[in-house]
């Protein structure tokens, strides 16, 4: 019978920390909206003051077990910084492709098209798209539409001095008033009708060679950089050219995409509307925002999926070298334990205490972790091949919502390491704990 | 031998401790083998496949496609055997979601150069005679339920078909395997005629993504492809010949970055929790000195300790290790399944060579500080707790 009630005493110790755990990670606002009542137990009622008293003789002597209270602190520092570094990946690469995009303006590709590279309008097409109605107007009642061109060169990379894949995108005259966010850094735009080019701020990093003034040769012909350009998103890492010149120089005899400003939140419809209906024409007209968030969703879930995955394993790893350390901290304490005990102590100060110096090594793990994390990762530029066969250019965005997803893993981590030495404390018979040496 | 039993006594003296030690090891190395598996699947293709083939495409950029006219005067160049041709067609099944490497080849010559391409030989026939004939990997058949004689509707992204439709009846005549489980990764790929898709495409009839060209003596790969490329020097449509392991190199590296840092990162990873293990290891033999100290009394020599002390934390490290790469074993393809096949990887033998040996060095690693101190144990001060 006794052993019975123990068996559901632990059942539902068990089922209870796991609910905890669940709560923390699914909803953390709630358990921090109880949290202030932790405080003020801690320092108004006995047992509180007690918990606090046992927590602090217990941390007092962390200097003096360096080694183990460092399992704790650098295993759970780890699980976050790598969990913060992997998904500050995600978000990075993320926020480059969504920042891309905007609901203002739309692109309009073939039919089944699922990138620009993959897509092909003809001359017509163009034309019937940018007259449509939906499509926003300059002060002169000019169409704001870019039709494009997107070839890719192969321009070495700085980092390996290897070939990689560079996005070369033709635009139309109309560009910088459909993208009114690019702004030249330095030198001045190309010129239609030359072989001139300029360079995004992200591609002058990542790839040798295209600094103003350089030459490069795109399908043979020789091509002059006449500047650089900042857009803070995914064009970036590309380099542009007169659209009529690329397609001449690459012999094609069309366009790839129409990218447009839509007149007003109405513009979309209408222009689908048109579009839908012109038996002329086989099209998909979408925001620049859904085709951008469509192109980085299938990266950014892997980079996700892997992160947590990776966390998770460590995380189990890091749990039981946390419990590990704290059975020896409590097996080492066990007379002091055994004493506090026998002055009329009860369990539940012990337990609380136990679990304190748990979650507070392991906060000190989790803020370690995430530390490593921003200043290894916050800004750190890379690229990787992305939706048109070609480099996209990216940081790392270590975000204040990843540093506090990093604390929330810690705490969980630490309460869970806690949780079975601080009961098995609670529980050490005290007649034998004070006969031992 | 003699001593497993007073090892295996160390091992059971504090069984919470070294259970919890144990199921971190294998933590660690259960990551360590996925990992392992991610790097196989990596770098597998390189040395494995295609010593003996050139892939020659179009020098400007891989979305260049080159003259179907190159083939004849390929042939021509001295030492070349056979030559197949491919187009990258880039289709998906009923949802974009639904992505796998759809590629047209010429079937017979492809076939012939791709000797890792297992397919019975009624199929292969098939394949060639039939013009919408399609064959599909072992795995994709698998995650779609695929037999021989469905039909597979493919939608294109790129070519739209001559009607103006995007929809591309094919018929699947055969399932392949990969002949080594390295290669598995091709298994989800699904290969069409290219006679249908030449004749049917609405656009850039007459030309070819790019050519695969098998020579006889894979010592002479630079020469050929040197000897193909000057063929071509100066024309429109200028070329790039390297071998099948260069290209597919050369894809890896331009993700290159990202595979860079994620194995950067796990591989601290794995050294952190390994080192942690260390500790908590070092701290049981720590325990024990005393008793260490009574082995000596009893007369076991300096070396008999030093290696006692080395063999359980070796036998403890192993036992973790395999246990973890046993479980990633085991949990790939739950992943494979979970993923719908995208990432079936295998688990290669060089990855348990790999982890035993890890296992083995980092068990000596962490044994030896305290097998060293309690080698030089004083037996007086050891026994009375100095």
């Amino acid at each position: 019978m006794r052993a019975f009630i123990r068996f559901l005493q632990g059942a539902g110790i068990t089922l209870a920390a796991l609910a905890a755990v669940v709560l923390w990670m699914s909803a953390p606002l709630l358990l921090l909206a109880a949290s202030p009542a932790l405080p003020a137990w801690l320092l108004f009622s006995r047992a509180g003051r007690q918990a606090l008293a046992v927590a602090a003789s217990g941390l007092s002597t962390v200097p003096q077990r360096l080694g183990g209270t460092s399992v704790i602190v650098v295993g759970i520092g780890g699980v976050v910084a790598v969990l913060v570094a992997l998904l500050s990946m995600a978000a990075g690469f993320e926020a480059t492709l969504s920042e891309s995009g905007s609901d203002a303006t739309a692109i309009v590709l073939r039919a089944g098209a699922d990138a620009e590279v993959s897509s092909g309008l003809e001359r017509a097409d163009v034309t019937l798209v940018a007259q449509a109605p939906g499509v926003a107007r300059d002060a002169r009642n000019a169409p704001l539409a870019s039709p494009e061109v997107v070839v890719i060169a192969n321009i070495p990379l700085r980092s390996s001095g290897t070939d990689a894949n560079v996005v070369v995108r033709g635009v139309g005259p109309g560009v910088w008033g459909v993208r009114p966010e690019v702004r030249m850094l330095a030198g001045r735009r190309f010129e239609p009708g030359l072989r001139e080019l300029v360079v995004g701020q992200g591609a002058l990093r990542q790839f040798s060679g295209i600094e103003p003034g350089a030459e490069i040769r795109l399908n043979n012909q020789s091509w002059r950089i006449v500047g650089t350009f900042a857009s803070g998103d995914a064009h970036d890492s590309e380099l542009w050219g007169d659209a009529e010149t690329v397609a001449t120089a690459y012999r094609r005899n069309g366009f790839q995409s129409v990218t447009l400003r839509l007149d007003g939140a109405q513009g979309l419809e209408r222009l689908r509307a048109a579009l839908d209906g012109d038996p002329r024409l086989k099209v998909d007209v979408e925001t620049t925002r859904e085709y951008y968030n469509k192109q980085s969703e299938q990266l950014t879930r892997m980079i996700r999926v892997l992160g947590t995955g990776v966390a998770v394993i460590m995380a189990i790893g890091a749990v039981f070298g946390a419990i590990n350390t704290m059975y020896a901290a409590i097996a080492a304490r066990a007379r002091e334990i055994a004493t506090l005990r026998a002055l009329g102590f009860t369990g539940v100060p012990v337990v609380v205490a136990v679990l304190l110096e748990s979650m507070l090594l392991a906060l000190a793990g989790g803020a370690l972790g995430a530390a490593i994390a921003y200043a290894l990762f916050h800004g750190y530029t890379v690229s990787t091949l992305g939706g048109n066969f070609s480099q996209v250019v990216f940081q790392f965005q270590v975000t204040p919502a990843l540093l506090l997803q990093g604390m929330q893993w810690a705490l969980g981590l630490g309460f869970i390491g806690g949780l079975l030495p601080a009961l098995r404390a609670a529980r050490i018979p005290i007649t034998a704990a004070l006969r031992e040496s | 031998m003699k001593y497993l039993h007073l090892i295996w006594m160390g091992l059971r003296r504090k069984r919470t401790r070294t259970l919890l030690t144990l199921l971190s090891v294998a933590a660690a190395f259960a990551l360590f083998g996925l990992l392992d598996a991610v790097r196989v699947a990596f770098t597998a293709p390189q040395n494995l496949a295609g010593i003996d083939r050139l892939i020659v495409s179009s020098r400007f950029s891989i979305i260049q496609p080159l003259p179907f006219a190159h083939l004849a005067r390929m042939q021509a160049v001295p030492g070349v055997r056979e030559i197949a041709y491919a187009n990258w067609f880039g289709g998906v099944y009923q949802d974009p979601k639904n992505f796998f490497p759809t590629i047209a080849v010429s079937p017979q010559s492809f076939l012939d150069i791709h000797p890792e391409i297992l397919i019975e030989p009624g199929q292969r026939q098939a394949f060639i005679a039939t013009r919408t004939g399609t064959i599909v990997g072992a795995a994709l058949a698998e995650r779609f339920g695929w037999k021989v004689g469905d039909k597979i509707p493919l939608q294109a992204t790129i070519f739209p078909n001559k009607d103006g439709s995007i929809l591309w009846a094919l018929d699947l005549v055969g399932i392949f395997r990969a002949a080594q489980p390295e290669l598995r990764g091709m298994e989800q790929q699904l290969f069409f005629n290219f006679a249908y898709f030449d004749e049917a495409r609405e656009f850039g009839q007459g030309t070819v993504g790019w050519y695969i060209v098998k020579v006889d003596d894979p010592a002479q790969v630079d020469r050929i492809a040197l000897a193909i490329d000057r063929l071509f020097a100066n024309s429109s449509d200028e070329t790039k010949s390297q071998s099948e392991r260069d290209f597919q190199l050369s894809f890896a590296k331009q993700i290159g970055d990202i595979g860079l840092i994620v194995t950067a990162i796990m591989g601290a990873v794995f050294f952190a929790l390994v080192l942690l293990t260390g500790n908590t290891m070092a701290q049981a033999i720590r325990d024990r000195i005393p008793e260490l100290a009574v082995l000596k009394t009893l007369g076991f020599t300096h070396r008999l300790i030093l290696s006692i002390v080395l063999a359980e934390s070796m036998l403890l490290l192993v036992l973790g290790g395999v246990g973890g790469l046993v479980t990633a074993r085991l949990s790939l393809p739950v992943i494979s399944a979970a993923s719908g096949g995208q990432f079936d990887l295998p688990m290669a033998p060089q990855t348990w060579w790999l982890g035993t040996a890890l296992a083995l060095l980092i068990g000596v690693v962490v044994g030896l500080p305290p097998a060293l101190r309690a080698m030089r144990l004083s037996i007086v001060d050891a026994l009375s707790g100095r």
